[in-house]
């Protein structure tokens, strides 16, 4: 009948009035800046680079090895390899970076650094209010605005912290495991080459 | 104690204007009256306001504005002070007296109309007796301002929007004004205050309002849809769709000029939603015979505000409709039902108290409606839209 | 008669005289509207109510609506460039002063007829309905037909255009 679809519409939209009052399903607003909505696990808005132990410089994963700067689309990160090296999670000397800028202006949170990174040094942030003032140099980010520590990494990403943490943890393990067969095997050797040096000289005489 | 609350401002009228010598004191009675109603309307607007944006945002499942003041209730002040201090931008080619003469000449008409609506008992301010005509020569009277407006901008857009905003509203105050003859015709008189009167008392349980009677009841239906469009109110808001034409006639207008055709426009709605009140809804009567005891103002002021609610959850429900269905919709259905409205009052009018004028009202009425709307959906005028090609 | 009178006839002489002379076509409609608004305020001044509305509602609500409608509609927005008057406007001087010799004879005459100083009847709208469907139902029904007719006549032209235009 004409008119039916009117009525409807009206009682849907009068269920909406009187519900957004008593449910939270027909009020769906969130008031921001006072209340926040959760954010996702897979949240991602600008990178930052993770470091192990309380201090950022000793513990920075990353070695400058400057793939994610190569690989970074709008080219907005900059890196300026150290001249000195420094022992990294596994023990291996590596080089670090002396400069390590990030233009958040530029960046399209495409997240192919950290896809890229073999380190597991650059990982996804989700701060998103970080507006200034400052025309000129306020969104660029220097090696120490960015790095932030593993217990971060594991309060804004949990799920994935302790997937990084268990590769890790195994790569080292590995690492461990060589280093302690290739120690034996050295053992093994030294005692070998002591005990057929004693030999040629009953063979000369 | 309840007769002196329902008379409190005739009474403080009466009091004021008496320390004002005897040959002052009409010419003062009536200003006591405009610039009462010069401040109350005004103020009601600044209430509708918030209540519109809060009441949408409510139905769209989001909060309306809630930071200016307590639950957003100061929300009108930001927006005055807003619309006061910007800047008054008038094209370099538009036309300047018309310009400036368009929102005042709409607004003047607007709040003339509202000296005829008996809004409490001995509380009209001029009780004309051809009072119904008066208000719709105001009204007509809008027409011309909103033509003024999107012809002095020079501006296609405003040009279109204007022609739009007047096509719909000729169409739809004839229709108006039949819903209203049909209210005349049983009252006897183009006096609102008469009109009142002649539905105050109540017999049996229902009150004798107009809109309790089958050709009442169709009428007011018919005068709700009319109103809608006469004050370019969704769904007929065409003229001004901001998805549209911009703001259709008023888009070169900025600032106070701006603020002067909301307020034209909101004013025009509370006036036109008194009339509906006065002819349909009783005016200032109370319902049942118990509730007398609250004051004759309260009651119209309570409708009227009801009425309001109506159009802000039309507003929030309906999609806009397109200019050819809305003409559509004037001239090929609301037009004959009103006149069958107009044929079914007489025949209650003659056919004398009982039970049969109501069958036969009601059987008339219902049956041209159902008839209509069937003969609209299977001509494809009404129905869901059928697409050849996307189904 | 008193000052109101003289003032609504200034208004109104104004409004016609700047319909006349002004060279902009919608703002001599416009100025053609006062002067109808001027006449709605005369019938308000004489306690005729019902025309005095009814003036403003037929004549500003729809006249001069429909007089904008056709400026716009046609190319309304061009200024004469020879200016508003004819050539030959001498020829209207005697045409007019004849019309205004005949009416003002016809209002002189006619108010001799009747007593001057009669109390002006209280013509309500009331009575205006039953003089409308009992004395004056011949001119009544006359007019509803001349606007039936124009009705049909309206839908006749605009259908044409669309048959054409398919």
């Amino acid at each position: 009948m004409l008119g039916e679809g009117i009525l409807k519409g009206m009682a849907e939209t009068a269920k909406n009035f009187a519900g957004s009052f008593v449910s939270a399903e027909r009020l769906t607003t969130v008031q921001y800046p006072e209340q926040r909505i959760p954010t996702m696990e897979n949240a991602r808005v600008f990178p930052f680079l993770v470091y192990d132990g309380p201090d950022w410089q000793a513990g920075l994963r990353c070695v400058a090895c400057q793939i994610c700067e190569k690989e970074c689309p709008p080219k907005c990160i900059y890196i300026e390899k150290s001249t000195g090296k420094k022992p990294d999670y596994v023990g291996k000397q590596q080089f670090y970076p002396a400069k390590f800028d990030i233009d958040i202006a530029v960046c399209m949170s495409c997240q192919i650094c950290v896809e890229v990174c073999p380190f597991e040094a650059i990982k996804m942030d989700t701060q998103f209010e970080l507006a200034t003032d400052d025309r000129f140099g306020g969104l660029l980010l220097d090696r120490e605005q960015l790095a932030k520590s593993n217990e971060y990494y594991h309060s804004i990403h949990p799920n994935e912290a302790t997937e990084v943490d268990g590769r890790l943890a195994e790569e080292k393990a590995k690492v461990e495991a060589k280093a302690k067969a290739a120690a034996e095997a050295a053992a093994a050797k030294a005692a070998a080459v002591a005990a057929p040096a004693a030999k040629p000289e009953r063979g000369q005489a | 104690m309840v007769e002196k609350a329902d008379q409190v401002f005739v009474l403080l009228q009466h009091w004021l204007i008496s320390f004002l010598p005897v040959l002052l004191q009409p010419a003062a009675a009536v200003l006591l009256g405009v610039i009462a109603i010069v401040c109350v309307f005004p103020g009601l607007f600044a209430l509708t306001t918030i209540f519109e944006r809060k009441g949408l945002g409510r139905i769209q499942n989001r909060i309306g504005p809630n930071r200016v003041g307590p639950l957003g209730l100061f929300q009108p002040v930001a927006d005055g002070i807003k619309s006061l201090t910007k800047e008054d931008i008038i094209p370099l080619s538009a036309d300047g007296v018309l310009h400036f003469l368009a929102p005042v000449i709409l607004v003047v008409a607007v709040f003339m109309g509202f000296a005829v609506l008996p809004m409490g008992r001995n509380m009209v301010l001029v009780d004309m007796d051809a009072g119904l005509i008066f208000f719709f020569a105001m009204s007509a009277s809008t027409e011309l301002s909103v033509f003024m407006a999107g012809w002095s901008s020079r501006n296609k857009y405003s040009l279109l929007g204007a022609m739009r905003a007047i096509a719909q509203m000729i169409s739809y105050e004839i229709i108006l004004l039949l819903s209203s003859v049909a209210v005349v015709m049983t009252a006897g008189s183009l006096s609102l205050v008469k009109i009142v009167d002649a539905q105050n008392h109540s017999t049996g349980v229902l009150p004798n309002w107009y809109i309790f009677t089958p050709w009442g009841l169709a009428a007011f239906v018919m005068y709700a849809i009319a109103a809608t469009a006469e004050t370019n109110r969704s769904p007929f808001d065409l003229p001004e769709g901001e998805s549209e034409l911009v703001a259709g006639y008023h888009t070169e207008y900025s600032g106070f000029k701006f603020a002067l055709f909301f307020l034209g426009e909101y004013l025009a709605m509370f006036s036109i939603s008194g009339l509906g009140t006065t002819l349909f809804l009783g005016g200032w009567s109370a319902p049942f015979s118990f509730l007398t005891w609250i004051p004759s103002w309260i009651w119209f002021f309570g409708k009227v505000m009801i009425s309001i609610f109506v159009f802000i959850w039309m507003r929030g429900t309906l999609p806009r409709l397109r200019q050819d269905q809305l003409m559509n919709f004037a001239w090929k259905f609301a037009l004959p039902f009103t006149l069958l409205d107009l044929l079914v009052t007489a025949l209650w009018r003659f056919m004398g108290e009982g039970w049969l004028r109501w069958v036969v009202s009601t059987v008339i009425l219902a049956g041209a409606y159902v008839l209509m709307g069937r003969v609209g959906m299977y001509r494809g005028h009404f129905a869901p839209r059928k697409y050849r090609y996307a189904e | 008669m008193g000052i109101m009178f003289y003032l609504i006839a200034v208004i109104t002489l104004a409004g016609a005289l700047a319909a006349m002379t002004l060279k902009h076509l919608v703002h001599a409609a416009l100025a053609v509207t006062v002067a109808f608004g001027g006449l709605a305020l005369f019938f308000l001044n004489l306690d005729a109510q019902f025309a005095g509305f009814a003036q403003i509602l037929v004549y500003i609500g729809a006249v001069a609506i429909l007089v904008v409608f056709a400026i716009l509609l046609t190319r309304g927005s061009e200024l004469p460039k020879d200016g508003v008057f004819s050539r030959t406007w001498f020829v209207g001087l005697p045409i007019a002063a004849g019309i205004f010799a005949v009416l003002g004879w016809a209002l002189i005459a006619s108010s001799k007829a009747l007593p001057s100083e009669m109390a002006t009847p209280a013509v309500t709208v009331h009575d205006i309905g039953v003089a409308l469907v009992g004395r004056y139902v011949l001119p009544l029904e006359i007019v509803a037909l001349l606007l039936t007719a124009a009705t049909i006549g309206a839908v006749i032209v605009a259908l044409h255009e669309k048959a054409r235009a398919r």
